[in-house]
């Protein structure tokens, strides 16, 4: 079948380019799952919800959320937040999503950070199918996320050592994020008035409900700030 | 939180995640962005991360327990093996080891 040699010829090329996130995703994926189970969620919380949302940091303060007083709105917000970096991804993807026909639709639900990031920078050879290749790098991404979340689940019961302050994870894994977007933006004006809003509106609201006004807090300051913070990010990326 | 609740809570963040990964599909067909929309892509990343980690710290009680000691040592551990690195795993894992090795040693 040609059609199925164009695919596997994809594969092939596609595969290679996922091992890092193999490795990374299979890390994070499984101390999500290990994290989930710790707080008394079975296994299949961190699956299905791996499944349907597909978002690492979301997923974590999602967690949160679920722990404590039911809050949609502020389960809105801060998807907004969180997810609002995606819109530039879907931005800068419009033409070479362009054509792909039914995979479409998969190319744009598995469109997170690091299936965004090779298939941006991936330019696929004349010889190998160019949609069949960004569907193997998404559809590869989302499945070792959602294994690796599951398996964490799973082996969560089995480990007998007590695992308080797994939680820190989620901690470091935004520092390093918030790290990495200052290194290479080069500025730490835009963090510090997230880390500023957020300090300034946990005072005021206390930790329970200081989330919404923060992210109000942020949009309205960088909406202010705007020609100055443009001015001084002549230097970013 | 009931079934329900958790379930809804679960369908926003996909909603919302889906909604964000869509919408430029539908709303920029010619590839033109709007200039303030571009400028959210450049800051809002790191403010909002900037956020989450303040989140992530809400609980910590400088005046009692610990006196968030064991953030900060760890933090610090995230931040100095990340500068040295730049190694997303080995940053994240050392940072949390540190961390759980601190809550059990102070």
């Amino acid at each position: 079948m040609a059609k199925t040699r164009v695919a596997l010829r994809a594969l092939r090329y596609a595969f290679p380019k996922t091992l890092p996130i193999l490795a990374g995703f299979g890390f994070v994926g499984l101390t999500y799952g290990i994290y989930m189970q710790s707080l008394g969620f079975s296994f299949l919380y961190p699956m299905l919800i791996s499944i349907i949302v597909f978002g690492g940091s979301l997923q974590f303060v999602i967690t949160q959320l679920l722990l404590s007083a039911y809050d949609p709105l502020a389960a809105l917000g801060v998807s907004l937040m969180v997810q609002a970096r995606h819109l530039f991804y879907g931005v800068s993807m419009l033409d070479k999503y362009r054509g792909t026909g039914w995979k479409k639709p998969f190319l744009i639900f598995f469109m997170c950070d690091e299936s965004f990031s090779i298939n941006y920078d991936t330019d696929v050879p004349d010889d190998v199918d160019r949609p069949w290749c960004y569907l193997w790098v998404s559809v590869l991404n989302w499945s070792y996320w959602v294994l690796a979340s599951t398996l964490g689940g799973l082996i969560g019961l089995l480990i007998p050592v007590e695992l308080t302050g797994i939680d820190f994870v989620m901690t470091a894994m935004f520092v390093v994020i918030l790290l990495e977007q200052i290194l290479k933006q080069r500025r730490i004006d835009t963090a510090a008035v997230g880390m500023i809003a957020a300090l300034v509106c946990l005072l005021i609201f206390g930790a329970d409900s200081f989330m919404v006004p923060t992210m109000l807090c942020i949009a309205a300051v960088l909406l202010l700030l705007r020609r100055p913070l443009e001015k001084r990010g002549g230097q970013s990326l | 939180m009931t079934t329900l609740q958790v379930v809804v809570t679960v369908a926003v963040a996909a909603l919302v995640t889906v909604l964000t990964r869509a919408l430029p599909f539908f709303v920029f067909r010619e590839g033109h962005t709007p200039r303030v929309v571009a400028y959210f892509g450049r800051v809002l990343p790191a403010a909002v991360f900037g956020m989450l980690v303040v989140y992530c710290l809400r609980g910590v009680d400088i005046l009692g327990g610990t006196h968030g000691i064991p953030e900060l040592v760890a933090i610090l551990c995230v931040v100095g093996v990340h500068l040295w690195r730049r190694h997303m795993m080995l940053s994240v894992a050392v940072g949390t080891a540190v961390y759980m090795l601190m809550l059990r040693l102070l």
